[in-house]
């Protein structure tokens, strides 16, 4: 079955095309709206996008393989982003991101048997003022040590 | 007490609602601009105030504005770069989530001066809840006609739209940044034709750091002289230095261009973090080479950091620490380029790559004599051989590193 898109979602999709002289230039924040309802981009989301924005699908492939944000499998309901540049490190991050293996025994790429957690690595993430600092999703979280990343973990259904 | 352009609002409850920014006689300027001034004078203002762009490169605002083209039949683009993705800096995070309506004045204000008709801010994928914020402030902007068809009722069109990158640190660059706007992968172009004449769809484009425009509103409402009286006379204002790392108080501390690097980090950001000691500080931006402990006694401007062989960059000041390895900071460093590069040049693509080879394998105490010369000589023939900045801006910190700690680096091979 083809995807589809939620009502609400496709009418915000026709006002964004409307903000660009060429359609095609919606195509991050439509790839991002996409991501959010079908949780991933695999070749059948990027037909869907092509078709949307009148391109090939090579061209949606292209765009989506060049961005670091694009999912091309599933994660996990939660997504642990945990920042692995310059002043996280120094303040410990290294050492956080072992935690985080250990305590949800899997490596940086890949997901938990029950689909809860994916966890990854990811460069500076803007908010070095609170390193070490990791995303769940899309909520930041800053100043961390392993309590409370326990504490963060255990509040996620 | 030093004066507050940018961050007088930031400690004020709910600072980020257009209810307390009119409090504070915001969008006082954007008045006085439309309903008093024409646009050739709001632009000889900021040329006069020495407005140097604050995303890196330090190019004068005003001479940038005036390389537009005005008799041509095309429109005119502005693009504000919040792409904030060079490590160390996180300034432009802050003025959209504390004072989003004054980065909104001085798009206002800059396209009225330009006769741009269309703006578009173009933040980086993971600052979602901040690309809310901004959608709010152009809502609420609008709602109160200062943004939108015939702003005040005085004729002049302006909308602003919210454009969200998705993770790659190359389309903070601008050219890399149009690419990406018109929905492409980020691969900087060849300039010239620069982004004045020919930028986003073809058309003239101004692209200008928030940071930047957001001086705007205080240059116009106060005049250029009260701007370069903080700062220097040809780099004038305040910079918003964000100091992170091991210091007791990191965050952002808005101080006048050229004060003291050593104030910043040991009055300013508290001083070394419990019990630590002093050993090296990258100055402006990861892209910035470091500097060691005899070598702080700086004024942080532009002019004098070139001196130093070092840059002020983006004013993000990350201080290491005496435990810190130096191999651990350059393998961070070689690490980043190397996923970062779009791969159109041969010296960035393969250069970067073979750097944190080397390094890594280093890290894994498997180094030979000769490795740090094979850095040097990899990291000095990417210098200006590349189509974009990116190539300099990893060869720098990674020739300095191999300059500067040469010795300790040295001492992770074994013979
Ligand atoms: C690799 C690279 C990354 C850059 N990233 C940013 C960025 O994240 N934000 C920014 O404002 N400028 C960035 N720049 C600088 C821009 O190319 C450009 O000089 C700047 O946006 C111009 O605005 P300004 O004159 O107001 O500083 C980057 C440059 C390079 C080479
Ligand atoms: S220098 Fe690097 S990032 Fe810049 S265009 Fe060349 S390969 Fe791409
Ligand atoms: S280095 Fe981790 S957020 Fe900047």
């Amino acid at each position: 079955m083809n995807p589809e898109y939620s009502d609400i979602r496709k009418k915000k999709i026709d006002e964004l095309i409307s903000g660009y002289p060429e359609r095609r230039a919606a195509i991050l924040p439509v790839l991002h709206i996409t991501q959010k309802e079908f949780g991933q981009i695999t070749s059948a989301e990027e037909k869907l996008v092509a078709e949307l924005l009148d391109i090939k699908p090579i061209e949606v492939h292209e765009v989506v393989t060049f961005y670091s944000m694009f999912n091309q499998k599933k994660v996990g309901k939660y997504h642990i982003q945990i920042c692995s540049n310059l002043t996280c490190t120094l303040l410990e991050a290294g050492n956080l991101l072992e935690y985080l293996q250990n305590k949800l025994g899997i490596k940086p790429g890949e997901t938990t048997n029950d689909e809860k957690f994916t966890l990854s690595t990811v460069e500076c993430l803007g908010a070095c003022e609170e390193a070490p600092v990791m995303m769940v999703n899309f909520d930041y979280h800053g100043h961390l040590d392993k309590k409370k990343i326990d504490k963060l973990l255990d509040n996620l259904k | 007490m030093e004066e507050k352009i940018l961050t007088k609002l930031f400690g004020l409850k709910d600072s980020h609602t257009i209810d307390v920014y009119l409090k504070h006689d915001g969008y006082k300027t954007t008045r006085k601009v439309i309903m008093e001034m024409k646009p050739g004078e709001v632009l000889e203002e900021v040329k006069a105030a020495n407005l140097r762009g604050r995303g890196g490169a330090g190019f004068p605002a005003g001479v940038k504005w005036g390389f537009v083209p005005q008799n041509i039949d095309k429109p005119k683009y502005l693009c504000v770069n919040a792409d904030e993705g060079e490590p160390g800096t996180f300034k432009d995070r802050y003025i959209m989530n504390h004072d989003p309506h004054l980065l909104l004045e001085g798009i206002i204000i800059a396209s009225y001066a330009v006769g741009i008709h269309k703006a578009y801010i173009y933040i980086r994928g993971e600052y979602e809840n901040v690309a809310l914020r901004m959608e709010k402030a152009i809502e609420e902007a609008a709602a109160r006609r200062y943004l939108g068809k015939n702003i005040l009722g005085k004729g002049f069109d302006l909308d602003i739209y919210v454009h969200r990158g998705a993770g790659a640190y190359i389309c903070g660059e601008e050219t890399a940044l149009l690419e990406s706007l018109e929905g492409k992968r980020g691969n900087p172009r060849m300039k010239p034709p620069f982004p004045a004449s020919i930028g986003l769809f073809g058309c003239p484009t101004v692209i200008n750091n928030v940071e930047t425009l957001s001086n705007v509103p205080f240059i116009i409402q106060n005049g250029a002289g009260k701007f370069t009286r903080n700062g220097l006379l040809k780099d004038g204002g305040t910079r918003l230095f964000g100091v992170s790392g091991m210091v007791e108080k990191p965050g952002i501390y808005e101080l006048p261009i050229g004060t003291s690097l050593k104030d910043i980090i040991f009055k300013y950001a508290g001083g070394m973090k419990k019990g630590k000691k002093f050993k090296a500080v990258i100055p402006g931006g990861m892209s910035a080479p470091v500097l060691t402990a005899d070598e702080i006694d700086i004024n942080m401007d532009f002019d004098s950091l070139v001196e130093a062989k070092s840059m002020l960059g983006s004013a993000g000041v990350i201080v290491i620490d005496e435990e810190t390895s130096m191999l651990d900071v350059l393998k961070t460093i070689a690490k980043f380029y190397s996923h970062e590069s779009c791969g159109q040049c041969t010296p960035c693509r393969i250069g970067n790559a073979w750097i944190r080879k080397i390094v890594e394998r280093i890290a894994e105490g498997k180094g030979k004599p000769g490795d740090i010369d094979n850095i040097h000589r990899l990291a000095k023939n990417m210098l200006q051989k590349t189509l974009c900045p990116l190539g300099d801006a990893a060869a720098m910190p990674i020739l300095a590193i191999t300059e500067k700690f040469r010795k300790e680096l040295e001492s992770y091979i074994g013979n």
